[in-house]
């Protein structure tokens, strides 16, 4: 068990607490399947010449910013390397002080294996503040709960910034925002889904937290079809098992066939260097 | 935030997205801090192609750093090059922006910086 990121210096009556559905995230990432699946498509093998260029992991809503600390003080256990590039985009100004502070101790605390490359937090609605086609890995443990309507308060849109409201209303909304999902749980988790053909680069995929009233089979299906593209969809982690049903679960979302594009790409750069005379000559 | 982070963001605008003058943000007023980071060359190599190297430049420029070669190494120039590996990894991993604005050419909005985080939530007339 690798250790989670200390976040005891986080105010909980304004911030998600690390719970059950974090945990389970923390879990699936280093898992040995989720190890290896990250590994062979961002790391480089052995038996390539150049290793690809650093995958960017981006984490939607971090709260106390316990998933995205973990991702990046164990990169190495994860990914296979330390070079990787990780960054976090919350509505809530407190989670995003709160992430930053949780990745510096988790970093300090996991020398030998973390990144030095977590690009900071911002504070922003999803994926609006992010380059088309530039994340490799999104995190996102979504508001999944069932509400019947989502929190928006006009004057406090400014996503606790504004510091002469009234505390206890404003603590309020800032929580809801964390778990309040509308119809089905689903309205912000399905803006999001909307939003990956256009923010994923061409490797990348999102893993996303589902619980069993966001009817789980029925999202997986409209995921494999989202923008009109072939997307490959699958649970990969799940917890809280009744009867069959996982309370919670996690699923992954990948564009398709791009491992074998990857391999093409590698494939075609080492038969032109051996045109040129590389490896044959040398190693024969 | 560290500096690279702006080769990674844009303005939060949907319909600034298709403009090519939203790209980079241009910092305002930057209060910037120098973290001390270990240099990771396999690092900076393997980040050369996944950087937006005219971006990049500008934003250096912007914030007062040595103007960057035009065109971007090949990893066997940057490999060799000591002075270019240390320009590079002091720019874009040791320097944070933690106060000031970013601005966006394209609708003029400004995003404020406050203690290391920029807001990107809009103003209810800009969602």
């Amino acid at each position: 068990m690798l250790p989670t990121p200390d976040t005891s210096h986080v105010a909980y009556e304004r911030v998600y607490e690390p719970a059950e559905d974090s945990f389970l995230l923390l879990d699936t990432l280093s898992s040995p399947s989720e190890t290896s699946f990250l590994q062979t498509r961002f790391h480089v093998s052995p038996s390539s010449t150049t290793p690809p260029p650093e995958p960017l992991v981006i984490e939607i809503g971090p709260g106390s910013g316990v998933v995205i600390a973990f991702v990046t003080a164990h990169a190495s256990t994860l990914f296979g390397t330390r070079n990787i590039l990780t960054g976090a985009v919350d509505m809530n100004a407190h989670a995003c002080t709160a992430t930053t502070e949780t990745v510096r101790r988790a970093v300090s605390s996991n020398p030998a294996t973390a990144s030095t490359a977590f690009l900071g937090a911002v504070q922003g609605d999803l994926v609006a503040p992010l380059r088309d086609h530039s994340v490799d890995v999104l995190v996102f443990n979504p508001p999944y709960v069932p509400t019947a309507e989502l929190p928006f308060r006009e004057e406090l849109h400014d996503g606790g910034r504004n510091k002469t409201k009234d505390s206890f209303e404003e603590d309020s909304y800032l929580l809801a925002l964390s778990y309040a999902g509308g119809r089905d749980g689903m309205e912000t988790t399905d803006r999001l889904l909307d939003s990956l053909p256009r923010v994923l680069s061409d490797r990348g995929c999102a893993y996303v937290l589902l619980c069993a009233q966001n009817k789980p089979e029925d999202v997986k299906e409209r995921a494999r079809r989202l923008g009109g593209g072939a997307w490959k969809v699958e649970t990969v982690g799940s917890s809280g098992k009744k009867a069959g049903w996982e309370k919670l679960q996690i699923i992954r979302i990948c564009r398709e066939n791009i491992l074998k594009n990857e391999y093409e790409k590698v494939t075609k750069k080492s038969a032109r260097w051996t045109k040129g005379g590389g490896r044959w000559f040398t190693f024969p | 935030m560290k500096v690279l982070s702006l080769n990674f963001l844009t303005c939060a605008v949907k319909t600034c997205k298709i403009e090519s003058d939203s790209y980079p943000l241009h910092p305002k007023d930057a209060e910037l801090v120098q973290d001390d980071i270990e240099l990771n060359e396999d690092f900076l190599v393997n980040l050369l192609p996944r950087i937006d190297w005219t971006a990049l430049s500008t934003t250096a420029t912007e914030l007062g750093f040595p103007a960057l070669p035009s065109t971007p190494p090949t990893p066997e120039d940057l490999r060799a090059d000591a002075k270019t590996l240390r320009d590079l990894h002091s720019l874009l991993l040791e320097t944070q922006m933690v106060e000031g604005k970013l601005v966006c050419a394209s609708c003029g909005h400004e995003y404020a910086v406050h203690e290391g985080i920029a807001n990107f939530l809009l103003p209810s007339h800009l969602v």
